[in-house]
């Protein structure tokens, strides 16, 4: 049998940055506004505003629209003002994408990390087990998890931390296809040589995870957390977009694009700001999970 | 024989699902500490009046024989309370709305009809446009049509339903003024004012959906074309259209088909954002509403149906292959 992948992970997304061009771009819009993130708060004292102070005095008195063109954009507010409140749109636009990558990374964690380990197990040990995964993994798929997590979002108690459960919430429902393709590694990883020495040896299943079969998942767990991160900050966006997800005031992107909807007609930098930094991060992974899936999955390669 | 069999455990696993979910949701709300009885008794709201309330609604009974109930509704109806005021939901009821005194499913049923043009019409426009481009896209691979192609799926992929509907408004809708905004009518009423109202989010969806397809197709087409069942069929001097649009296409049309049933299953759960950008009343509202009165037998009713539709779909998805692909039908 052919051994299909040689290249260690690092040396794969070093030769994906060096020759695709398109990857190389979606990680720089990736890292950049990733940066944007983390310094956050350095930005906006930079700038000399935050995203919770109202500030009337950057609007149009008679329509409540931001004062000056393109929604009020000026070397004092960088992106402009929301109209209405007048706070600071660069310091809801930065600072929401604080709470996007928050959630993303934290939700992928949640699902690749179950995932990985249930998909694991059942691959590894098989029986009543792979069973019992084969079969809830099918139920979750067949789980409307949008209409519940909406309905969730109605019910659970404002008291409840709403990014934590977001996470958990988003986090959960993502495990079942991780589970199948790390399961159907795991399937024709048991049958060479090295994990049946291990096992031979009296590793324990839980040794013979780590040891083993955990560095040979790397790669396609890489390529699938990659690709599952825009996925879930589009999720927290499509919640907060139907005022089920993150609460006011703290920013989100999701929200700003819902209440740039009552003002498309007369302000749409509102809408343009926060739509184009969710768009442009959720090509950014896209781009680059597609790199490196070319470059670690050889059945791919050739197709692009 | 064995085919009522294979249906028979078919449909034994369907609503098996379909109880799960109606399960996990119905504990997840009643677990919560929300309860609908303050909401519908009134102010001032005695303790007493509370009691009533409870009673009336079947809220003061364990959660579990509450479940029971609303499973027994379904088969049989129910009825709340008692002599004059008792309110009747008849068989099969899949509860009663205290918030909007009405039945759930005739809730359900009034919304409809919106929600299923505005999928049925999109799906249409996304898969046929989608293989469509997608196969001509990998036929000619690497020249600009390819290129223009690929480079519009990644926009589509990459782009929420909802910005891109909301660009959709503000260019053609607010600049250009090309098609209405945000009115519907029914089909009934006027077929072509249906159509006209609904030509952006139909283009909408099938842009954002659509993208997926071509990629989809793209690959599976380039695969399939380098199979040797395509060398042979050439060499015995098929027509390249026969070639193409027969044999390569049935294998294409597999990965569609499944990607077709999982994108219809979760049609609920996307025409809720849907519908709040054009403001149309389906489903998709329906859902907000409840969510911000509070409607937890609603919000139950309608995850129950968003369920019901992924298992159907995946129903589907499963027979449809068996048309396509004699090696997967029914052993």
């Amino acid at each position: 049998m052919s051994t299909p992948v040689a290249r260690s992970v690092p040396a794969a997304i070093s030769a994906v940055l060096a020759r695709d061009r398109w990857a190389l771009a979606g990680t720089v819009t990736v890292v950049v506004i990733a940066l944007a993130a983390i310094f956050a708060d350095v930005l906006t004292a930079l700038e000399g505003h935050d995203p919770y102070t109202y500030d009337s005095s950057a609007l149009d008195v008679n329509t409540g629209l931001p004062a000056g063109p393109f929604g009020g954009v000026s070397g004092d507010h960088w992106f402009g003002v929301e109209p209405l409140t007048g706070r600071d749109l660069f310091a809801i636009v930065v600072h929401g994408a604080r709470t996007s990558f928050l959630i993303g990374l934290a939700a992928t964690l949640v699902s690749i990390g179950l995932g990985v380990l249930v998909g694991a197990a059942a691959g590894y040990l098989g029986g009543w087990v792979d069973r019992v995964v084969t079969w809830s993994a099918d139920v979750f798929l067949g789980f409307p998890y949008l209409v519940f997590m909406i309905a969730l979002g109605a019910v659970v108690p404002a008291e409840f931390p709403r990014v934590l459960l977001l996470v958990v919430v988003i986090g959960f429902f993502g495990w079942p296809s991780t589970a199948r393709v790390v399961r159907a590694q795991v399937l024709t990883l048991k049958e060479r040589n090295f994990v049946k020495a291990a096992r031979v040896l009296g590793a324990s299943p839980w040794q013979v995870f780590r040891t083993e079969l955990l560095p040979n998942l790397w790669g396609p767990v890489l390529v699938m957390a990659t690709l599952s991160v825009p996925g879930k900050i589009g999720l927290e966006a499509a919640l907060s977009f139907l005022g089920v997800g993150v609460l006011p005031p703290t920013p989100s992107w999701g929200r700003s694009i819902s209440a740039a909807i009552d003002w498309v007609g007369v302000d749409p930098m509102y809408l343009i700001f926060p739509g184009v930094a969710l768009f442009a991060v959720t090509w950014g992974f896209n781009a680059l999970g597609d790199g490196l899936r070319d470059a670690l999955d050889p059945r791919w390669g050739g197709n692009r | 024989m064995k085919n009522l069999k294979f249906a028979l455990t078919r449909l034994g696993g369907m609503v098996l699902v379909l109880l799960i979910v109606a399960f996990c949701t119905f504990v997840v709300f009643y677990l919560v500490p929300s309860d609908p009885a303050l909401l519908a008794c009134g102010k001032p709201c005695t303790p007493e009046n509370l009691a009533l309330a409870r009673e009336f609604m079947g809220f003061d009974e364990p959660w579990w024989r509450q479940f029971l109930t609303f499973l027994g509704g379904i088969f049989a109806g129910r009825t709340f309370g008692t002599g004059v005021t008792a309110i009747h939901c008849s068989a099969p009821c899949f509860g009663y709305s205290f918030r909007q005194n009405a039945d759930v499913l005739e809730l359900i049923g009034d919304r409809l009809p919106v929600t299923f043009s505005l999928a049925v019409g999109a799906a249409v426009l996304w898969v046929g446009l989608g293989v469509a481009i997608g196969v001509h896209a990998a036929l000619r691979k690497d020249t600009w049509f390819d290129r223009a192609a690929l480079a519009g799926s990644v926009i589509g992929v990459s782009a929420p339903v909802y910005l891109v509907g909301l660009l959709g408004i503000l260019v053609l809708g607010f600049q250009l003024n090309v098609v209405p905004v945000g009115n519907y009518t029914a089909f009934t009423e006027d077929p072509v004012r249906w159509a006209w109202g609904l030509v952006l989010p139909w283009c909408v969806l099938a842009f954002a959906h659509g993208a997926h397809y071509v990629k989809l197709t793209r690959s599976q087409m380039l695969e399939t074309m380098s199979e040797d069942f395509i060398r042979t069929a050439r060499a015995k001097g098929v027509p390249e259209r026969t070639v193409v649009g027969k044999h390569a296409l049935r294998n294409v049309l597999l990965p569609v088909v499944t990607l077709t049933g999982i994108e219809f299953g979760s049609l609920l759960g996307g025409a809720v954002i849907t519908e709040r950008v054009f403001s149309l009343p389906g489903l998709g509202g329906l859902l907000i509403e409840a969510v911000h009165g509070r409607d937890l037998a609603t919000l139950l009713g309608c995850t129950l149906f968003a369920g019901f539709l992924v298992v159907v779909a995946n129903a589907v998805v499963d027979l449809s292959y068996g048309l396509l692909d004699p090696r997967a039908r029914l052993t």
